[in-house]
Formats: structure tokens, sequence, C-alpha cells
């Protein structure tokens, strides 16, 4: 136990909608019930398709989005925070501890500022390093590590591909020396072959450093290659979560299922052969009732219409909620 | 062989110091960058510079005192001087004007009439000292150009004999004065008003807006006709000026107000922002270090789009005699005479002042123009 | 061999920037048979959805086109010289006629303040004869092809009523409706959730059988490709490096840009292998570097590497009509 870092438990957020109508006041149900626990110097793998709830959990295990209902407990070697409570001082201590790489390297660097300035903020904001030589010190030292040079530091953000400019938020994120950084669809927006650059360079920063990262994506096969545990979510809710070779070869959920063969093989011979999920995602203000995932589940039976089904442990490490993830675990595993 | 490689070297060396200038320009070198390609706006910026350094060099560029007190009374609603240099009686270096001769005539049942003396010429001289003006505190005589006897009308004279020439650029000074001071306090209260009600959002800005809404939609008309009804006649007319100001500016702010505060949401919502914030940086750090910047150059735009606003509000209303009154200067004053149909067929060289101001307030709009599409595209730059 | 639907020889686009001339597509020359899904592989800046829109003469006004580039359109027995259409009236027939395209962002695509209906009924009413009620019946019945449920209800609504996905359908529906013969798909799928993309590449081959018509498929998605595309066609900078069958650009890459890049993909039947990126990164268009346009980012090159930043390579077809552009591969390692 005490090798985790950062544990969810029955966490729930929800946001009000602001519309004034009769009855009950519409509420984004974005994440509902979820419990994961990330182990320190793991990297921790979340996937999931739109309204799945992923970015809202990466956020509010930084603060960044209300905590409704449950817990977030942070704990390492100094100290331990219940995120729900945090204020004041320890908060701003929790913010050096904790960073977020954003999606899209456009939008998340000022344009106004040099790169030196851009990765020298936390600092000053922090107030981690006294006047300007010690300032400068660490931002370059930082700026080696994401093979940015002294040339680099000098220029604006408009100068650089988006693959650097990503390198130069992953610098901004490493500068105050955090424990915990959530990577949010981090590489998303990149081209293909920038992508693997940036994901060497992620790995690269964890096996020094040992920081855990929470990486974020929609991609699964990004993150079967990155991630040592997945958990994979669907309208708010964990579905399951397992270390990486396990949710492969050992698949127990449908959803997962069906995710893996929708991902386009890239073996032309092998076409037709992907699951497809029929209906569209549905609305995170209104989820269907019991399991969330039966409106498109095609193993769905009455049971799922009504009964939530609960969070169980199926092996060692590996965590699904389905009523009938036994049986079909055997017919998936064929 | 060494030639070539020199040359490709030195080539190679202004590409790339061209290409390093561009990596590490700042916002305002890169907006500079892209509003110097664009001509018009930069004809519009040479413009404006020439007219604005007239109107504040005027009493020294114009040959006499705008007021009634430099006024010809010889020489009164008199046709423009145009100096020459050759005419029938020979060739001149020094430019020089004809003299006039004002007699009662029979013709006219002995009103005045005003005869030209062609022969008796008057010499435009460089320097001269006339009447006395004050300038930054001190007081001096000497004008940029006159004539060596009698006055020299470039523009002519109006009504009562005043140099039309001397009072059009006075007229620009005290134009531009009343403008500054209007978007000076415009852009004040906008930005705080504006300002509030971007950054905290809410039911704060709901009432700010509803208050701004408010405001805009006071007609300026009526307010000034009962504000110039206000005014006792006894307020001098620099005072009359600096309220006319005031009273622009006040009525000026919802329209810059309403552009600060959507500036504001947008750039609350960037994600260098929340980046910003997740690190703990203060509100106050937050506005200083991101906000502010990111919409100095859009203020910057916004504001000298507002000032030919102002300048023509200010026309308008001394135009219909609520603004500014003799003997204070300015278009909309000027203006005040041309009403009489007199005027409109006879002495025309009342209008000239007219083009000085559709310049000025173009030269306003081709460099607000310019700037603004110089700063707009820096902010998308996506793939 | 049937003659191809549409033909794009020698086709060099450049656009008139403040910076000077720049190049966007260069000699780029491929075919397309009725019936064909083309697949047009290239990251950012390679140039692919510039060369789909000047199909359309969809382009800036600032675009360049050299006087050598042909783009030859086959219908009916008859061949139309795109790049030839100036006025409105003849352009429409590749606007919307007999080629329509759909694009990434279904939202920006529908106008917001007029509903899916209208919007499809005025391309139908512009591009044939039919009146407003037969117009609206043929809307109708390509919604419920596409797989709306619902479809006269649909019909009325407005674009942001619908999920990405849906809108993406509906888009599909109003290319369709004027039974074009080929479909340009400008990244169709790259903004959907995986799922979603599944269903609409199953109906985008569906439909492809149904209508005969073919498709220029425009993505960055190798995966998506090896699954709908019968031919593929690899763009780097502008350039055309290589063409081939979708079977032989995948299982034997020629050039060493495609190998690059299917390298560089996460694979998931293998997890333990490294992600090996390509190096580098994609020059300025304002740069094009000299001789063959991916030299600065080879790592194949080897003792030819001189050769490759000199002398441009020539396009080069091999007996199973595979081609490529590259030293490397037309001729190989000299030593």
């Amino acid at each position: 136990m005490s090798d985790v870092l950062i544990a969810a438990r029955n966490l729930s957020v929800h946001f009000p909608l602001r519309r004034l109508a009769f009855g009950e006041r519409p509420v984004v149900r974005a994440c509902e019930g979820i419990n994961i626990e990330i182990e320190k110097g793991s990297f921790f793998g979340l996937v999931g398709e739109s309204g799945s709830g992923k970015t809202t959990l990466g956020r509010a295990m930084l603060k960044a989005a209300p905590i409704s209902l449950g817990e977030i407990t942070y704990s390492d070697a100094d100290v331990t925070y219940d995120l729900g409570s945090l204020k004041g001082l320890d908060l701003k201590e929790y913010r050096k501890r904790a960073q977020l790489i954003f999606q899209d390297p456009y939008a998340a660097l000022s344009p106004r500022m040099t790169v030196r300035d851009i990765i020298a903020e936390p600092l000053e904001v922090m107030g981690i390093t006294s006047g300007r030589a010690e300032t400068d010190e660490k931002v370059r030292e930082i700026a080696a590590k994401c093979r940015l040079n002294l040339e680099h530091l000098r220029r604006f953000p408009h100068a650089f591909s988006g693959g650097q400019r990503q390198r130069i938020s992953i610098a901004r994120a490493l500068v105050s020396d955090p424990k915990f950084i959530v990577a949010d669809e981090s590489v998303a927006a990149l081209d293909v072959s920038i992508q693997a650059d940036v994901l060497n360079l992620l790995n690269a920063i964890q096996r020094e450093s040992g920081i855990t990262f929470l990486f974020i994506s929609h991609d699964l096969s990004v993150i079967a290659h990155t991630c040592d545990f997945v958990a994979v979510m669907y309208l708010g809710q964990i579905v399951e979560a397992a270390p990486t070779h396990k949710l492969f070869s050992e698949t127990a959920h449908p959803y997962t299922r069906a995710l893996l063969s929708a991902i386009p093989s890239l073996d032309p011979d092998v076409r037709g052969h992907a699951q497809k999920l029929e209906g569209e995602i549905p609305s995170p203000i209104n989820p269907p009732p019991g399991c969330r995932f039966n409106t498109r589940c095609p193993h769905a039976q009455e049971r799922c219409r009504t009964e939530v089904p609960e969070w169980r442990e199926m092996s060692s490490g590996h965590h699904v909620a389905c009523h009938f993830s036994e049986e079909l675990s055997a017919e998936f595993g064929t | 062989m060494t030639d070539t490689a020199t040359i490709e070297e030195t080539d190679i060396n202004v590409d790339q110091s061209a290409k390093e200038a561009y990596f590490t320009a700042g916002q305002g070198q890169l907006i500079w960058a892209r509003f110097k390609k664009q001509r018009a706006a930069m004809v519009g910026a040479a413009v404006l510079i020439i007219l604005v350094l007239s109107g504040l060099f005027a009493p020294f560029l114009t040959p006499y005192d705008p007021t009634i007190e430099g006024r010809n009374a010889d020489y009164q609603n008199g046709a423009p001087n145009i100096p020459k240099f050759w005419d029938e009686n020979g060739f001149s270096f020094r430019p020089f004007i004809y003299s006039y001769e004002r007699t009662r005539s029979i013709e006219t049942n002995f009103r005045w009439v005003t005869k030209v003396n062609r022969d008796k010429r008057r010499y435009v001289v460089l320097f001269p000292e006339g009447d006395k003006y004050t300038f930054l505190g001190m007081t001096f005589r000497t004008h940029l150009f006159g004539v060596d006897e009698g006055k020299i009308h470039l523009f002519g004279t109006d009504a009562t004999g005043k140099d039309i020439y001397s009072r059009t650029f006075h007229s620009i000074n005290t134009s531009l004065a009343v403008g500054t001071i209007g978007v000076l306090i415009a852009f004040v209260l906008a930005l705080i008003i504006g300002g509030i009600s971007g950054y905290y959002g809410g039911w704060t800005d709901s009432v700010l807006q509803m208050i701004t809404d408010a405001v805009r939609t006071v007609p300026a008309i009526p307010l000034f006709m009962a504000i110039a009804a206000f005014i006792p006649d006894t307020v001098s007319s620099e005072g009359r000026f600096f309220i006319i100001s005031i009273i622009l500016g006040f009525i000026g702010w919802p329209t810059l107000a309403r552009r600060v505060r959507t500036h504001l949401l947008t750039e609350r919502n960037q994600e260098y922002v929340l980046a910003a914030q997740l690190c703990g940086a203060s509100a106050g750090h937050v506005i200083r270090r991101h906000l502010l910047p990111s919409f100095t150059s859009y203020i910057i735009v916004d504001l000298i789009i507002s000032f030919p606003y102002m300048v023509l509000s200010e026309t308008a209303l001394s135009f219909i005699g609520l603004g500014l009154k003799e003997p204070v200067n300015s278009l909309g004053v000027m203006l005040q005479n041309v009403t009489k149909a007199d005027v409109l067929l006879n002495y025309q060289w009342n209008f000239i002042p007219v083009i000085f101001f559709i310049t000025l307030v173009l030269a306003f709009v081709f460099v607000g123009d310019g700037l603004r599409d110089a700063a707009d595209p820096y902010a998308d730059t996506k793939k | 061999m049937t003659s191809p639907l549409i033909s794009v020889k020698d086709l060099t686009l450049r656009f008139k920037t403040d910076e000077g001339l720049v190049t966007a597509v260069n000699n780029v020359s491929f075919d397309i048979a009725p019936g064909e899904v083309l697949g047009l592989v290239g990251e950012s800046g390679s140039g692919k959805s510039v060369t789909a829109k000047a199909l359309m003469m969809l382009n800036a006004d600032n675009s360049v086109y050299d006087d050598n580039s042909h783009i030859t359109l086959s219908l009916d027995g008859q061949d139309i010289e795109v790049l030839s259409l100036k006025r409105p009236q003849d352009q429409m027939i590749i606007r919307g006629g007999a080629i329509s395209m759909i694009f990434q962002e279904p939202m920006a695509s529908f106008a917001p303040a007029i509903t899916i209906g209208d919007q499809m009924v005025e391309q139908l009413l512009i591009h044939s004869n039919m009146t407003p009620a037969e117009a609206r019946e043929v809307s109708i019945e390509m919604l419920t092809r596409v797989g709306i449920p619902e479809p006269a209800q649909r019909f009325g609504q407005y674009a942001f009523e619908f999920s990405g996905g849906m809108r993406q359908r509906a888009m599909i529906a109003m290319a369709l409706s004027t039974k074009p013969r080929l479909l340009i798909a400008d990244e169709p799928t790259t903004a959907l959730d995986v799922t979603i993309q599944a269903q609409v590449i199953e109906l985008m081959k569906d439909l492809v059988e149904e209508f005969h018509m073919s498709i220029l498929f425009i993505t960055h998605d190798l995966g998506v490709i090896a699954q709908t595309a019968d031919r593929v066609a690899v763009m780097y900078l502008g350039n055309l490096v290589e063409t081939g069958t979708v079977r032989q650009v995948i299982n034997s890459p020629a050039h060493p840009y495609t190998r690059g890049l299917l390298n560089s993909l996460p694979k998931l039947d293998d997890l333990e292998a490294p992600l090996t990126p390509v190096p580098g990164d994609i020059p300025s268009p304002l740069d094009r570097p000299p001789g063959c346009v991916f030299h600065t980012r080879c790592v194949e090159s080897g003792a030819i590497a001189e050769r490759c930043r000199t002398e441009i390579p020539i396009y080069t077809a091999d007996s199973a009509n595979h081609q490529v552009a590259c030293h490397l591969a037309t001729e190989g390692d000299p030593s």
C-alpha cells in the first residue's frame, strides 16, 4: 500500500449545468465512482473515447476539477495530502509535485514569452529558485534533458514545430521537480513520426527520474507501447484496469474488446474483422441505468440494464466491472 | 572557386541571421514587420505623423495668430494669395504676391471693393518676426514664413479677416487634443470596467454589461444639448474645451469596454493561462504576465480607431453649436461659418480645412486598419 | 486496363506568399480508376490536402498552377481538362457534380444556422433538375442509407444537434446525394472516436460497392489506409515518394520514408518493440532541400548520400507497377 502514490476512492466529479429549467438541474456526471491506485514510478495509462471522463479524472488529480464525492489521496515519501481539503500552503506545495502536460502544443505556450521565460515561469511563481542566475541554471539543465539548446531558449514559440513545442511543454512540467505528471493527450496533435520521439522522451525521463506518469490518450496502441498499467474508461466509469500485457491477453470487458478490435489493423488482409459497436456514445448528462455500456454491448442481458456491475478483482492486479466477465473472458481468450 | 564559396557562405549567413531574427522576434517586432509591408498603412502613418507634427508646431508654421488679434481687417473674405514666381512683369527667385487696395467704388454703391495691384509686389520672407505665441512655456515671435509688407493668406480669410491657413493648423491641434483627452478617459474607464467584467465573469460580468449597454444607448445629441444648456457662459473657452472632452470620453467608453472584456474572456481560457494557474500563480501574476501583454496590441489598435470618432464627434457638436465656440479653433467652429449661402457661393476657400480633416481621419483609419491586420494573424499560428 | 476516371499529370502548385513563391505540390502524377479507393498518405506539410483541393479547383486565389500540369476527368467518354475550367458554370461539374468532397471537421462544414435538410436540398437543386419535393425525398433516402435513425425527423435538425459520428454520416449523405463518380475524403475519420471511426469506414466501403464510385482517401493514419484502400500514394513535402497497391506499400515498402513511417507506429502485436521515430523535423516549405526532398532525414542513404543530396530521383516503376522515387530503391547501393 505504501507503494501507491495517488489513489482515488469512490471519486465522482459532477458539473452542474446552468440551465434554470423546471425540476432538477441537469448535471454532467463526468466521473462516477472511480477507484484506482497509481503506484510510484509507474507509467499509468488511461484510455477512453469522448465523454469517458478521462480528462476530468486527470484534472481532478491535479486539483483542477472539483471533487463532488469520494476522495483522492496523494502520498509520497515526505507528505500525504487529501486533495479534497487541500488549500493554502499545502496546495502550493502540491502544485510543485504534480504537473500537467497539455494536448495542444500550439495553445499551451504563451506566444509572447521566450522559451526561457516559459520554462522559468513555474520556478518564479513557486519561488523555487532565488535569483536569476539560479533560475537560468535550472532552466538550462532541464532544457538539455529535453534536447533544447541555448539557441532555442532565446526564441519564441512561433519558431518551433509541434514536436519541439511539446518538448518545451515537457520541460516546463519538469522544472519544478515533480513527482507526478499528468500527460493529457500529449501526443495526439503530433505527426506520427514525431509521436514516437516524444513518447521515447517521456519514457526516458521516467526511467531516469522515477516520476510517476498518468498518460491519458484515446489511442490504445500508443498506450500499449508506453504504459505498464492501463485503465479503460467509458462514460465516466472505469470498466477495466490491468497491467498492460494482461489487458491484451486476458481481455475481460466487452468494451475493451471492442476498442481493441476497432483499431484498424495494419495488415490489409485482415479486413472486416473489426467488431463494430452499434449506436452512439450516450450523453454523460443522462447515462443509461445499470451498466452504462448496456446500450451498445453486444452481450447485454436484462441484468445489465438494471444492476450496476461491481468493481471486482479477477486476478492479481486485474479489475473489471462487468456481470459476465468470467464467461466473456474465456470467450475472448480464444 | 573561393569567391563562390564565400558568396554562398554569406548567403547562408544572411539567410541564417534573417531566420534567427524571425525566431527571436518578440510580438511587437513581428507586428511592426507585418505593418511595414502594407503600403496604404505606411502612407497613412507618414501622413498622420506629418499632420500631428504640423498641429503641434502650428504656432511656428503659421504666420499669424488665429484669433481675432491676428486678423486682417483690410482683407475680409479675401481669396487665397498664391505665391508666384513669374508674371507679366518678369521672373523673380523669391516668391511674391500682389498687393490689394481697398477703395469705395461707385459701381457697388460705395461699398468696399478690393482691387488687385499687379505691379506692386510683396515678397515672401522666411523666418520673420511676427505675432507672439507661447510654446512649451516660452514666448517666441519667429514664424516659418511671412511677407515683407502686409499679410499673406495662403488659404484666404474668413468673414472677420482671420487667416484660414493659420486657423486650420491650430484647429488640428485642438481637435487632436480633444480627441486625446476623450480617448484617454474612455480608455481608463473601459479598462477598469471591461477588465473587471472580463476577468471575473459570472454575475459581475452580467451586471456590468447591463450598465455598459445602458450607457451606450444614451443618445449623444440630446445629452449634449442638455449639458450645453447647463454650462454657464461664464466658463472660459478652455474650460469648455475640457468639459467637452470629458463628456466625449464618458460617451465613448462602452464600445472600448466591450472590446476589452471580449479580449479578456478569450485570453482567460487559453491553455497557457491554465498552465500558469496550475503552478499556483496568483491572479495578479496571471493578469500582469499573460493577460495584459496579450491584448496590448489589440487595445492600441482600438485606441487608434477610436480617435477619428472622437474628432468627428467634436466636429459635429461644434458645428451645431453645442461644442466649442469662438475664439477656440476647431474644425467644427470653422464650419459654423460656412452655413450661409453667401459663403457657399462666393467664398469657397472656407472649405479648405475640410480637406485636411478628411485626410487626418483617413490617415487614422488606414493606420488603425493596417495595425489590426498586422496584429491579428499572430493570434492563430496553427499548422 | 480501363481508362482512369481521373488522371493527374505533373501537377505542380505554388502559392504566392509574403515570403515568395512557396511550392506546395511538386510534380505529382497519379491515376484513379473507376471504383477504386486510392489512399493518399502524408503528414502535415506533405501537400495532400492541397492536391485534393486542386482536383476541385478549391485552392486559394494566390495559387499558381504550373503550365504543364494536367488534371483530366473522364466522364462518359469525354475528357475534361479540370485546370482549364474557369467559369463557375463549368466548374460546377467538378464541384459537387462529378466530384464531391467530405472534410475532417463536419461541424465546420455545415452552416450552423441552416438545417441539414435545407443544405442537402440546396446541393441537389444546384446540380440537378429535381423539384424541391423530389430533392427532399432523395435526401431523406440518403440519410437512411448512411444509417441515421429517424431520418425524416433529423432532416429538419441543425448541425449542432447531431453527434460527431452522425454529422460525418450526414456529410457523407450530402456528398453522395449527387451521385458523384469520385468522392474526395479529406481526413474524414481523424476527429472521430475509434469505435465510431470503424463504423464510418465500414459505411464508406459499402457505399463504394453500391455506387461504384472511386474514393480519394486522404489521411495520415496508415491503419485506416490498410483497411480501406486498394492503392496507396505516399507524399512528403509536396512530392510523391511511393505509389503501389496497398499490399505492396504496406508489406514491402520501397521508400525509406514509408519504411520510417511504418516503423514509428506502435504495433499491437509486438508491445515490447521500441518506437523508432523518423529523425529530425519536416523542413519548412520555404526551405525545400535540394536533390531528394527526403534526404535530410533519411538514415538509409549511406554511401550514396552525396547523390541524394544533389540529384532528384526519378519516379520509376518496377514490373509490378510499384513506383518509387528513390536512388537507393531504383539503383541500389553501388558498394
